[in-house]
Order: C-alpha cells, then sequence, then structure tokens
C-alpha cells in the first residue's frame, strides 16, 4: 500500500519550532502556576509568588468522588479542609485503582502540582506505592487512611490515620439486634482486611450484647465495587430468612435499594443512606472526616509535620473525637432499641465500654484476645485483626 | 419480611434467580455484537456502548418521571439508551471503515470514549433514585418470599430471549439477514451483488450498539438498578467474548448469556449458606466456565466454526 510522502522539514525548521514551543511551555507554566495564587490574594501576573503561599494539598480516591459511600466521605472531609482553612489548596484525582497508577498520580501531584502532603485515601496503595513514593520524596508528608504504618520500619514521613468507626458499627449491632426477629443478621464485605474484619466483629458483638444467640453471616465480594455482586449477596441473604443487612462496601447504594426491595432492614456505612430505604434503614455508621482534616489542614499551616515530630504518626479516634458518628434512627428502630444504642453510645464515649473483652473467642473456638481487661480501641493488636468472632458466620480464607 | 430460611435450597434457587435477573445485559450485549460481527466488523465499544445505555436510561427515567409518571419513564429510558447507543455506533461504523483503519483499536478508543462520556455525563444521577421498570410477578403463587422474589422477571430478559431467535430467522430467511452474512463472509461476492459493504456494516453496527445500550438500561433500570461508575464491572467486554464462545449463533448466545448471568451468583449462593471457603474460586465462575467449554469443544484440526469470513479482515 502506497503510504503518503513524508513532510521534509528543514534543520531551520525545526530549531524554530523547538523554540517556539520551549516558549509556549513556559508562558502557560507561568500562567497556570500563578492563577491558584488569586484568591489568596496575590495579583494575577504577579509571577513569582503564585505557588509559594498556598500550601497545596493532595488527595487521591479509589472510586468516583460521588459514590455515596466511602470515597464521598473523604472528599466532602477534602472540600471541608480547603474551605475552613485558609492557605491550603486541595488538588484531587478519583478512581485511581491501587496499582502503579498511583503511584504515577502522586508523583504528578508532587512533581506538577507541587503538593506537600498527600492523602492517598484507599487501603491499598500504602505498600509499596505510597513506601516507595516517600523514600524518594523525603520533604512530602504522606497521610494513609489505614492502619498499617509502623513506628520505626516505614519512613518518616508517612503516617496514618483512621477512624474506630467499629464503635459505630458496634452501635449499629445493638439497633440490628435490638430490631432482627429471625436473630440472623448479613454483612455483605469487600475483602478479608482488619478494618472490614473489625467492622463485621463490632457490629456482631453490639447484636450479641442485646441477644446472644445472634448470628452474621458474611458474604465477602472480593473487590470494592461489585454492584450486580453484592446484589446478588443481598438477594442470597433474604432468601436466607436474614432480616437486617449492613455492608462495608465502596458504595451501599446498591445494598441498601436491595434490601429495601426484599423488604428488610438495612444498617448504612459510610454516609447517611436513609433516603434510599426509607421504610427498612434502621441507622448507620458514618465517616466525619471534615473535623479530623481541618485539624490537620490548620496543623500544616502552623508548620508542624511529621518529620519533626509535631503531628503523630498514628491519628486514631473514635466517637468521641468526631472521627464517626451515627446516622438518625429510622421509623423501624423501636423505643427500647433506642434506649440500649444510647446507652451503648454514651459509654463508648466517655470510654467505658470496652468492645473487644477478654476471652474473645473466633469462630473456629480459639481464643483471641487473652483474658483479662480485654482490648481497648487503641490496643495496636486489634489493627492486626485477621479472625472473626463467635457468632459470625463465613471464614476468611479465599 | 422475610424470616424462614430455605438452607441448602437457597443455592439452587439463587441461581435461577441470578439468571434471571442476571443474564439480561448479556443478552443484549452478545446478541448486538453478534449481528455486528456477522457483517464482518468487530465492536469492542460495547462496554462504552453498555455504561452510556445505563447511564441515559437512568438519567431519563429519573429526569422524566414527574412528567410521565413512574410507568413510562423507564421504558422512555430505555428508548434513550438504545438510540444513545445508535449515536455511539455510528461513529464507531463511520470510523471503522474508513481506510487503514483498524476496528479494533477503533473500539478500544470508543469503550474510552463511551466510559467517559457517560462518567461526565452522569454525574449527576449517580445520587438520585429513578423509577425502576415493572417486573412480572410469576412468583405470585407461592407463600414463600424468596420464590417471590426469585420469580419477577422483567419485560427486558424477555424481550431479549425473544430476539435471539428472530435473529436467527433473520440470519436464515431474510434478504436483509442474507445481505448481512455475505457482506461478513465475503465482501467482494456481496460487491459484485451490488450490496454496498459499507452500508450493510453501518447499520448493522447501529443496531448492534442499539441492542448493547437497552442492555446497559437493564442494569440501571432493573438490575441492579443504580446508576454508578462502576457498574458494568467489565460485562460489556465479557459479552464480546461470549460471542465467540457462542460461535456467532444468536441461539447460542442466548444460552451462553444464561449461562454467564447464573455463574455470577454462584458466589454470593455459597456464602449464603455457610460454604465459605474458596470464594474468590467461586466468583471466578464464569471465567473457568469459559475455559473448560473452550478446551472442550475447540479442535486443533479447524478454525473456528461459524466465525464470518471476513471477519478482523482489513480492506
Amino acid at each position: 500500500m502506497a503510504y503518503p510522502r513524508q513532510p521534509r522539514f528543514s534543520r531551520r525548521q525545526v530549531v524554530r519550532g523547538l523554540m517556539a514551543t520551549t516558549a509556549f511551555g513556559v508562558v502557560t507554566k507561568f500562567g497556570t502556576a500563578c492563577s491558584p495564587g488569586t484568591d489568596a490574594g496575590s495579583a494575577p501576573g504577579d509571577s513569582s509568588a503564585g505557588g509559594g503561599e498556598d500550601l497545596m494539598v493532595g488527595f487521591i480516591y479509589v472510586g468516583p468522588k460521588d459514590d455515596f459511600g466511602y470515597n464521598q466521605a473523604h472528599a466532602e472531609g477534602a472540600a471541608a479542609m480547603a474551605a475552613n482553612v485558609a492557605g491550603i489548596k486541595i488538588v484531587e484525582e478519583a478512581s485511581v485503582p491501587e496499582t502503579t497508577a498511583v503511584a504515577e498520580t502522586m508523583r504528578s501531584m508532587i512533581e506538577i502540582d507541587g503538593a506537600k502532603v498527600l492523602f492517598p485515601t484507599s487501603f491499598g496503595y500504602f505498600d509499596p506505592y505510597i513506601l516507595e513514593l516517600a523514600t524518594e520524596f523525603p520533604d512530602v508528608q504522606f497521610f494513609h487512611a489505614g492502619g498499617l504504618y509502623q513506628e520505626g520500619v516505614h519512613p518518616d514521613n508517612v503516617g496514618s490515620y483512621f477512624g474506630y468507626i467499629d464503635e459505630a458499627q458496634y452501635v449499629a449491632g445493638v439497633v440490628a439486634g435490638a430490631t432482627s426477629k429471625s436473630g440472623k443478621l448479613g454483612f455483605v464485605a469487600a475483602k478479608p482486611i482488619p478494618q472490614v474484619l473489625r467492622n463485621i466483629n463490632a457490629f456482631t458483638l453490639g447484636a450479641k450484647s442485646v441477644n446472644p444467640d445472634i448470628t452474621t453471616q458474611v458474604i465477602f465480594t472480593g473487590e470494592w465495587a461489585e454492584p450486580v455482586k453484592e446484589a446478588e449477596a443481598t438477594n442470597s441473604m433474604a432468601d436466607q430468612g436474614i432480616d437486617v443487612v449492613t455492608c462495608h462496601v465502596d458504595s451501599p447504594k446498591v445494598v441498601m435499594e436491595t434490601a429495601e426491595k426484599r423488604g428488610i432492614f438495612s444498617s448504612g456505612y459510610h454516609a447517611n443512606q436513609a433516603p434510599l430505604a426509607p421504610e427498612g434503614y434502621l441507622t448507620g455508621a458514618e465517616w466525619d472526616w471534615s473535623s479530623i482534616y481541618t485539624r490537620l489542614g490548620e496543623e500544616f499551616l502552623a508548620g508542624k509535620t511529621l518529620m519533626a515530630g509535631d503531628i503523630p504518626h498514628i491519628l486514631r479516634g473514635g466517637l468521641a473525637d468526631n472521627f464517626c458518628k451515627l446516622s438518625d434512627y429510622g421509623p423501624a428502630v423501636s423505643e427500647e432499641a433506642k434506649a440500649a444504642a444510647d446507652a451503648a453510645k454514651d459509654q463508648l464515649i466517655k470510654g467505658e465500654l470496652i468492645i473487644y473483652p477478654g476471652g474473645l473467642k473466633d469462630n473456629n473456638g480459639n481464643v483471641v484476645v487473652p483474658e483479662g481487661e480485654g482490648y481497648k480501641q487503641d490496643n495496636i493488636e486489634l489493627e492486626k485483626m485477621d479472625y472473626l468472632i463467635e457468632g459470625v458466620q463465613g471464614s476468611i480464607e479465599g | 419480611m422475610a424470616t424462614e430460611a430455605l438452607g441448602w435450597w437457597g443455592v439452587p434457587l439463587g441461581i435461577i434467580a441470578g439468571t434471571l435477573r442476571g443474564s439480561a445485559p448479556f443478552l443484549f450485549v452478545s446478541l448486538g455484537e453478534c449481528l455486528t460481527e456477522k457483517s464482518g466488523k468487530i465492536n469492542l465499544g460495547l462496554e462504552g456502548t453498555l455504561l452510556m445505555g445505563a447511564m441515559s436510561a437512568y438519567g431519563v427515567s429519573f429526569l422524566t418521571q414527574d412528567m410521565v409518571g413512574s410507568f413510562w419513564a423507564p421504558w422512555l429510558g430505555v428508548l434513550v439508551a438504545g438510540l444513545s447507543g445508535m449515536g455511539l455506533g455510528a461513529i464507531h461504523g463511520w470510523l471503522s471503515q474508513q481506510r487503514r483503519v483498524n476496528d479494533v483499536a477503533v473500539g478500544i478508543a470508543m469503550i474510552i470514549f463511551g466510559s467517559g462520556l457517560a462518567f461526565f455525563l452522569g454525574k449527576p444521577f449517580i445520587q438520585p433514585q429513578a423509577s425502576q421498570l415493572f417486573t412480572f410477578n410469576w412468583g405470585a403463587w407461592s407463600s414463600i418470599p424468596a420464590v417471590q422474589s426469585a420469580l419477577k422477571v422483567s419485560p427486558l430478559f424477555l424481550i431479549g430471549v425473544a430476539i435471539a431467535p428472530l435473529m436467527q430467522w433473520f440470519f436464515r430467511s431474510t434478504r436483509w439477514g442474507l445481505y448481512v452474512r455475505a457482506v461478513g463472509d465475503s465482501p467482494d461476492a456481496a460487491l459484485a451483488m451490488g450490496i454496498s459493504i459499507f452500508k450493510v456494516r453501518f447499520l448493522s453496527i447501529m443496531a448492534g450498539s442499539f441492542l448493547a445500550g437497552i442492555g446497559g438500561a437493564c442494569l440501571s433500570l432493573y438490575f441492579p438498578g443504580v446508576w454508578t461508575e462502576r457498574i458494568s464491572s467489565g460485562q460489556g467486554l465479557m459479552a464480546v467474548a461470549l460471542v465467540i464462545f457462542a460461535r456467532w449463533n444468536p441461539i447460542q448466545c442466548l444460552w451462553a448469556s444464561l449461562l454467564f448471568g447464573g455463574a455470577q451468583s454462584i458466589g454470593p449462593a455459597f456464602q449464603s449458606v455457610g460454604i465459605d471457603s474458596y470464594y474468590y474460586l467461586f466468583n471466578a465462575a464464569p471465567y473457568i466456565l469459559t475455559l473448560v467449554i473452550m478446551v472442550i469443544t475447540c479442535s486443533p484440526k479447524r478454525t473456528l466454526i461459524g466465525a464470518p469470513g471476513a471477519l478482523g479482515k482489513s480492506d
């Protein structure tokens, strides 16, 4: 097949073209660099002042920013940080998979956008991507939402923050246990990682505190966002006579809507899903990232860093510290259930209630919490959880 | 409230229910792709078409439910989903037939374009709830809620089941069907017959994309019945592979779609009765099934039976 003749360029044309491109590139680079500075008060055109004044903070999400779930909760927190703290600008990227793609995203946020602080919010970003980038850019702070940071093992500029949302799940479990008629609860979970297991266990423990015979059936879908499998899982739970379902997936919308269609109760997660299930929605464990992000933002501007040790490497908090909250009770929740749940909530806020008591057994009969005091929320052992407690039907080995 | 448990009966019931619920998108996309490939072009972009269809169906159903009521709004959504699919199909149909353009490459571009467009336009529709399609409640005779729910059959699924034999008949017994097959098997002969290869392929791709768009509407208006960016989870691409698996035969496309739809529910159904080991393996069931059947039916002595002669050959 005959190809058209290649156009020919003389050396001079090439040199001219290269120079023009470079000049254009430099101009646009300055042009964009000063535009974010305008709302911080510097005049447009003041080319050098632009990037230096505002602290650029990068947020990376594993799914879409408005998924009615995990990523939306983080994105709302990020927006609150940008709105509440003057002098912080945020740059966001959504739907970044837990692959080398996130390393590229972090690199371009650091090198192109000039981000000094990064919040890669998904669990799977940590190892190896955050760790590699953190070694490469020692002056950039990385905050990972999840419990994988280990003192002394991981770089100094990496920190971890997470909420003890299992406290909220415990209270939701109390409500679920008091509401369930069949004594069977369902939990649609994505992957058997410690945070998910902790939620399953806390939910079950909460339910068992009002009805010791209750069981929780777990179904793992294997991925954070699998709408079809989540709906199938909810349907097969309803077929098995389970009458309260909750979930730990990125977007609980499908689970809530399917439960409502099947006429069973649901308990939300990540954000408030009450509008999706007006009849069956009991309550839900919600994140509240805005307070913690705002606090961190103020600390950044005050010059505090992870490297200097001004910001603790492990940031944790539960209901008492506004890391999480509960949805308002739905119409199906009885007065007794409300009273029991409010009592549990009060005790948790005061720190009187220990969710994981001493002598707790897993569902294979092994004692997983040693006899005695039990594990308090800040016990680091809980962040390595690899068991399902007695009363949970399911297995974490795939 | 569903309080009585089904126990082991839940597994076959769950799989049957999953088949009735989950196979419609596979069915529509694979029938659409079957038509397209019979004309000698591959449209990999149906994944994007599926997402675009899901988004536009959900969006239209949501926006019009106040105007036309909650019964007709989803049907309007289905129609618009098909039309939006046709729009994407028209781009593919025109572009992939230009000189020195590879249809596989265009298809991959169309996946990215279709999904990107759907995500962009679909942002405002993630949160609200749209009216859903009605279902035939064939389970009303039973007092068991699980059976009642399993036998809620979508009219779209029935339409899909009806289209499969119709398409078979179309290929075998109609003049237009012959044109499509002729163009797909031997473009030179078709040209000698005085058929416009460009027009036949263009229309086949458009019609195929129309069906794929409706497949998207099944996802967002029937099961699981939401619009999110992860709604398709690769079903469009799987359906394209399914056509090869079904040997370009619409009736076999139907069986293959039912198989894949049912296989999706194996993992959750087994876990719900307490078989909780190997759930990753069960979740991979559709792919394992495909491999097994491919291994059983393949032969080193012959090429794929039924493959249109001009498929994948550039002109």
